[in-house]
């Protein structure tokens, strides 16, 4: 089957006053059409970064510094701003965390949802309203003719995020990046959203690339993981295969350090120090400061991702 | 055994006025003129006990009131009703003065650590503050000590002293804030989410902090959270909340592995599992109603699969179960559920 998505040695760097920062030191994925990818890893691992750069949302100082974003055979992170306004939208939508952020709160819902239709596609407005109202009936919002006369602050936590869902869903997009969609939101609404996520990516066929840190979620509704570190794709193979058997140390450590893995009032398997500040990456892997297990070679060489069993590990440990 | 109690809730019943000024509440209905008050139901009606040593965790959604009950506990918030006694002396009706001695015996750590330490003070600073309050006759070199130690027993260096709070990363901070509950020697702790605001790896070093200092300094812990595989991990005893009351609590096992009120069946369904595939959680209809409308009969029954008529107008009571557990729910009483 032809990729959907495959990015190839994207590089993503912030030129700062006090010296350029490698954001994303040569990531490698790819995405086959309706296929769900969890990216994981905590905060400054680069995991949002990667994601944005897809679309390239990258704002000022920072900038695709290289590599390529080929999306339907095409390398989109080269495109202008309106080749990429075409994109973005409408052939991937974005999600992000908040809600309340999202939404414009002196716009109805159907103008924000109208809005976007009418941006990408040829139609009147009384088309595009029934599109918006089709979408909010997919992600079950009740009365979705008077809704739409509503403004966000109308709505709960969870039903805003089912709007922001409902807008990406517009224009039936091919890829969808969420970025945290769940982070803000109560665990009974989150487990709803994210069941609504996958229902839909499986009824419509949509791709996925969820953003997230909690291991929990990534497990229940992706196909493939990938695990990122201080900007480098650590650890990548299918879900189940890393969750029940991690090999790069830190996805270990990660996995070992929830609470689900231990017997009760045990003491939690805690990785030492820090993830380091995109400005003092330490030499050879980036890691190996916190490792358990390192050796000689680790603080000079850094090691590149290898096929290791069914998965790919950068770790010096399988060399 | 009996076990000894440090901390007793009864019934304590909190409302916010948020009606505003005296214009705001003015309402017009068929040529009448009248004022309305607005209050937000944060708790109504909830009763506990804590014994020494333990680590009992409250959780619930946003918006169910166990913040408030956190900061009631401590005398943050005046109770409208209801009472208070820490190890068997009332504390809510006390003068600020009166309240005193009890405020070094119980203390909080709060959420964000980027928004509870002062940012103009240095560490040392913010550290010898309660001390300097709670036992003027120590020394400059006693308190210097004090500091010290402490900072070395939450594992952070005590020659950072002097450093500012930005100096530090999350998870070193939510430290500090923990050395400042602990420079009094309570006995008592209140901790609000405390770990929700910090990355995985940095979560199981403060838990693991928490429990340490609880082992050495026999702590007993009010924990409060909504992350439930945690709560399952670090404490005895468990209480689940909706809408400002207690559904069920009872010891964690227990609670974990036979859950009977509806609403804590949901939300244990709702953990994201490692290793599950696909979601198996229960699903609840419709979305939690505010706490200034609050439901008539059991705050659930909106959203619970199992409501009868008797749930929509009847508030159920506590009942204690076989297994210590204890339910407020007219299914499980009737034992249709």
């Amino acid at each position: 089957m032809d990729k959907l998505l495959e990015v190839k040695d994207l590089v993503v760097k912030f030129a700062l006053r006090t010296g350029t920062l490698t954001a994303l030191n040569g990531i490698n994925f790819s995405l086959l059409p309706g296929e769900r990818m969890g990216l994981v890893g905590e905060s400054g691992a680069g995991k949002s970064v990667a994601g944005f750069s897809i679309i390239n949302l990258i704002s000022k100082p920072g900038f695709i510094a290289g590599g390529e974003v080929i999306f339907e055979g095409e390398d989109i992170s080269k495109y202008n701003f309106e080749q990429m306004r075409s994109i973005r939208g409408n052939k991937i939508s974005m999600i992000f965390q908040d809600p309340m952020m999202t939404l414009n709160p002196v716009l109805t819902i159907g103008t924000q949802m109208t809005e976007t239709l009418l941006a990408h596609k040829q139609m009147s407005k009384e088309e595009a309203t029934e599109i918006a109202i089709e979408c909010l009936k997919k992600v079950y919002i009740p009365s979705p003719e008077t809704r739409l006369k509503q403004y966000p602050h109308e709505f709960s936590g969870g039903m805003r995020q089912r709007i922001v869902i409902a807008i990406s869903l517009l224009t039936t997009p091919k890829l969808i990046i969420a970025d945290e969609p769940t982070t803000a939101l109560d665990v009974t609404i989150q487990a709803e959203i994210m069941d609504l996520l996958l229902e839909l990516c499986i009824k419509e066929k949509m791709g996925l690339i969820l953003i997230t840190h909690d291991l929990g979620v990534v497990s229940q509704t992706t196909q493939k993981i990938a695990v990122m570190y201080a900007g480098r794709i650590v650890e990548k193979g299918k879900t189940l295969d890393i969750i029940t058997n991690p090999k790069h140390p830190y996805t270990q450590g990660l996995i070992k350090a929830l609470p689900q893995t231990h017997k009760k009032g045990e003491k939690l398997y805690q990785i030492p120090g820090i993830m380091p500040n995109l400005n003092q990456i330490p030499s050879g892997c980036p890691f190996h400061p916190r490792c358990t297990f390192k050796k000689d070679i680790c603080s000079q060489i850094e090691p590149s991702l290898k096929s290791v069993d069914k998965g790919e590990v950068a770790c010096h440990l399988y060399a | 055994m009996q076990k000894e109690q440090i901390l007793e809730v009864q019934n304590v019943v909190k409302h916010f006025d948020i009606s505003g000024g005296i214009l705001d509440q003015l309402r017009f209905n068929k040529g009448k003129i009248y004022l309305e008050k607005k209050t937000v139901k944060a708790l109504n009606g909830v009763s506990l006990t804590i014994n020494k040593g333990e680590t009992f965790s409250v959780v619930g959604e946003s918006g169910c009131g166990k913040s408030t009950l956190g900061r009631t506990i401590l005398g943050l918030y005046p109770p409208n009703k209801g009472q208070i006694f820490f190890k068997g002396n009332r504390i809510d009706n006390l003068s600020p003065k009166k309240m005193l001695p009890f405020r070094t015996k119980m203390q909080m750590i709060f959420q964000d650590p980027y928004a509870s330490l002062n940012p103009r003070k240095t560490v040392r600073t913010t550290l010898e503050e309660p001390i300097r309050f709670h036992q003027p006759s120590l020394s400059k070199k006693e308190i210097k000590e004090k500091v010290e130690e402490i900072m070395a027993q939450v594992g952070v260096d005590p020659g950072w002293a002097d450093r500012y709070p930005h100096e530090f990363s999350g998870g070193q901070r939510q430290r500090i804030s923990i050395a400042r509950a602990l420079m009094v020697d309570p006995e008592f702790i209140v901790a609000d989410e405390p770990i929700s605001a910090l990355d995985v790896s940095i979560q199981a070093q403060i838990l693991n902090l928490l429990m340490e200092a609880q082992e050495k300094r026999n702590l007993s812990y009010l924990f409060i959270t909504h992350d439930l595989s945690v709560v399952e991990h670090i404490s005895s005893r468990v209480a689940v909340m909706y809408l400002g009351r207690i559904c069920e609590m009872g010891p964690t096992e227990n609670l974990f592995d036979s859950p009977r009120h509806p609403y804590t069946q949901a939300l244990l369904s709702a953990i994201p599992k490692l290793g599950e595939t696909g979601l198996k959680h229960i699903k609840l209809k419709g979305e939690v109603p505010t706490p200034i409308h609050l439901p008539s009969g059991c705050v659930f029954h909106l959203r619970c699969p199992h409501a009868n008529e008797r749930c929509k107008k009847e508030i159920p009571e506590l009942i204690t179960l076989d297994n210590q557990t204890q339910v407020a729910c007219h299914g499980v009483e009737e034992k249709r559920i």
